[in-house]
């Protein structure tokens, strides 16, 4: 395992993540100890107008994979409506590769709390749903009692510290659906229908949770206020980019010496998170990795000095995602890899529009085709022509993201694909067992 | 059958459904869902018909709703839920070899259930845990970096009727307890709570930096970020406490809100004039 240079550690920004060393941390005792709650009565103390001020001038960007503007989407909310606001924190992790969410609501749960608190101020919201994945069942334990805890402190419930403003928080579990990751998906859940994703506009903003004025932020977003509101928004960006501002929890997995969380100023390489991460393991070269969880492009080795952050992952023809870095090597195939995630996209398809799912159907039997070696050439065309009809023509991004890895493995892989179909590779799974497809090329 | 339901868990639906605003009850349908498997195990025909009875849907309804997602069983499930990530991570590090493992130990395959009711399995697509792939979990709880052998003796652990600790997580309880928690109730051990530390990945970034000494400099939390709070009496301070007419089935529909690029400088003359009015 090789040690990290002085100039890839300097990268590190201990932020979101520092409390995490406190192993008593999710008590309120501990959290308030270490800080906790101060961000909450600087923020009561100021004109909530100027909270969203603040955030716009951090250049904070959503942490859920899309990276809008945070204060922007604030800004968006109607005030002085006589309508309720909502503040929904979308806590439905499941993007493959991305596992930043659960640690910080199992090790922190208070920040998210606390930061909910503030943008529920913010926004003019009295109202607050935490809807957490519902695997995450730790999470929901401990985000459960640190609501308790807040309330019973006062930091919840009517006139919070004195200062007037109300609020309650619903921790509210989903059921197991990738799509309620999608944020009308999940405002759809949170009203006790199926997590189906629904037309835009009109936007959450105006017409969210019960038709009414809605933020939807991440879990990190939202953990990520009450440091802005302490440090302020010059301190915030001195860490990242110009555009892509902050630290940001990178989720580093796969072939490395020391897989887990890294959180850096963003624009940070896959080359120093590697070096971060203890180098790659021992006999495994880079092969293919995924910037920001399977539904953004793969990218190879000759990415390796590209910044991680929203432009210079754009500029690679890919997206920075969730940041959720997968990394595989030359040991791992990448057909395989695509197979697994269209059989993921496939299952997780909500069936509301019919490119998605029909496509992720055809995909993945194709791609299974493929890796018993009966794959013909035309399998390719088929695949990429089915990306197309795909790509844009979803109705949301889980269809856009499922052509993802199939296009870019065909980019880059090519000649694996043609192994396969041409023979030259040993098949994945038994061709006998393998049941014909109806309608497919001969 | 026709009362299948304890009074408690009358008692506790009530509860779940005051959890939302007034008008919005169809929110408590997901936590409903969970209850019911808290008593039975699934979701079972009486389940649906004591939803929609409760929030005045019809059947089909709320079975709409219980098919769509995969924490709804819809067939008696075991005491212990063994899941397995099959998703390309955890697959690739040894997960596929887990499952198959655990296939051969239980007799069973995805979504099934040994005869003696005792254990289900089903290969699960991300659980969010990369950094510690391969994982399963049991009844939810993450086992981490799994080796086959490893998952079986877990099996065997659980068959003597121990309770093996997850490496993260809280201890084990039956999958009809964890359903109560799903539908928003306090796990009732105190203890539980405590269990779980984080394991050295989601440490790995942040002890580096503390061994190192790393910290982002230039923080001050006095940095002040804005004019003092208005008083409570002023509006615009404080949503109103009514909450908007329901919308029945009907989804939202009204104004387009502004493109993002336009958006932002309408969004922010909004502010500006709220700005203006205040003194």
């Amino acid at each position: 395992m090789t040690s990290p240079s002085p100039e890839v550690l300097a990268k590190l920004t201990p932020v979101l993540t520092k409390r995490w060393l406190s192993p008593d941390a999710w008590r309120l005792e501990v959290y308030e100890r270490l800080d906790g709650y101060t961000a909450l009565r600087k923020a009561l103390s100021v004109h909530p107008d100027d909270l969203i001020q603040l955030v716009k001038d951090s250049g904070l960007r959503g942490r859920g994979g899309a990276g809008f503007p945070t204060g922007m989407k604030w800004g968006f909310i109607p005030q002085g409506d006589g309508k309720p606001h909502y503040l929904v924190v979308n806590a439905d992790e499941g993007e493959p590769g991305t596992c930043k969410d659960l640690p910080l609501m199992m090790a922190d749960p208070h920040s998210l709390i606390e930061g909910a608190i503030i943008s529920s101020y913010a926004v003019r919201a009295n109202r607050a749903f935490i809807y957490v994945r519902g695997e995450a069942v730790h999470a929901a334990r401990r985000l459960r009692h640190a609501v308790a805890e807040a309330r019973a402190a006062g930091y919840l419930g009517t006139n919070i510290l004195g200062s007037g403003f109300d609020l309650e928080i619903v921790v509210h579990s989903g059921a197991g659906a990738y799509i309620c990751g999608e944020e009308t998906a999940l405002l759809d859940s949170l009203e006790g229908y199926r997590g189906q994703p629904r037309l835009r506009p009109p936007f959450p903003a105006t017409h969210g949770l019960y038709a009414s004025p809605t933020v939807v932020n991440n879990v990190e977003t939202i953990a990520t206020v009450p440091y802005i509101v302490l440090g302020g928004a010059q301190w915030f960006r001195s860490m990242g980019t110009e555009k892509s501002p902050g630290p940001k929890i990178y989720s580093v997995s796969g072939r490395v010496n020391r897989p887990g969380q890294y959180e850096c100023g963003l624009g940070i390489t896959l080359r120093e998170l590697i070096e971060l991460a203890g180098g790659m393991q021992e006999g495994h070269e880079l092969s293919f990795w995924t910037p920001g969880g399977s539904s953004t492009p793969m990218l190879t080795a000759e990415h390796l000095d590209t910044p991680l952050d929203f432009e210079g992952m754009m500029g690679a023809g890919t997206m920075l995602g969730t940041t959720a870095v997968q990394v595989f090597s030359n040991q791992d195939c990448p057909v395989y890899a695509t197979y697994r995630w269209m059989e993921f996209y496939h299952h997780e398809s909500c069936g509301k529009c019919t490119p998605c799912r029909e496509g992720n159907y055809w995909m993945k039997q194709v791609l299974r085709r493929i890796l018993s070696g009966k794959g013909t050439h035309e399998d390719l065309e088929t695949l990429l022509d089915a990306c197309d009809n795909i790509l844009g023509r979803a109705f949301c991004a889980l269809g856009d993201g499922a052509t993802s890895p199939v296009t870019s493995s065909i980019k880059y892989f090519k000649q694996v694909y043609l192994d396969y179909i041409e023979g030259r590779r040993e098949p994945w799974f038994a061709p006998s067992a393998e049941p014909e497809l109806v309608g497919a090329y001969k | 059958m026709s009362e299948p339901f304890s009074e408690e868990t009358r008692q506790r639906a009530k509860e779940i459904i005051a959890r939302y605003p007034h008008g919005r009850e169809r929110s408590a349908l997901l936590p409903l869902l969970h209850l019911v498997q808290a008593e039975e195990g699934y979701v079972s025909p009486a389940g649906i018909s004591f939803c929609a009875e409760l929030l005045n849907l019809t059947r089909a309804q709320v079975a709409a709703v219980a098919t769509f997602y995969t924490m709804y069983k819809r067939a008696p499930t075991g005491d212990w839920l063994i899941s397995v990530c099959t998703n390309t991570m955890c697959g690739v590090l040894g997960g596929d070899a887990v499952y198959q493992t655990l296939q051969e130990e239980l007799g069973v395959g995805h979504d099934e259930t040994t005869p003696d009711g005792v254990f289900t399995l089903e290969h699960a697509e991300c659980l969010a845990a990369c950094d510690y792939a391969p994982v399963m979990t049991v009844n939810y709880e993450y086992f981490d970096q799994m080796r086959p052998e490893q998952a079986r003796e877990i099996v065997a652990a659980l068959r003597r009727g121990e309770r093996p600790q997850p490496t993260r997580g809280a201890r084990l309880c039956p999958l009809k307890e964890m359903s109560l928690q799903l539908a928003g109730f306090p796990d009732e051990r105190p203890e539980a709570l405590a269990d779980g530390p984080p394991g050295e990945p989601s440490l790995a970034g942040v002890r580096l930096a503390a061994e190192h000494g790393i910290e982002v400099p230039g923080f001050d939390p006095a940095t002040p970020i804005g004019r003092p709070a208005p008083t409570p009496a002023e509006p615009g301070h404080q949503a109103p406490a009514t909450v908007s007419e329901p919308a029945a089935d009907r989804k939202p529909a009204g104004e387009p809100p502004p493109a993002a690029g336009g958006g932002a400088e309408q969004a922010g003359t909004a502010v500006e004039k709220g700005r203006n009015e205040k003194p």
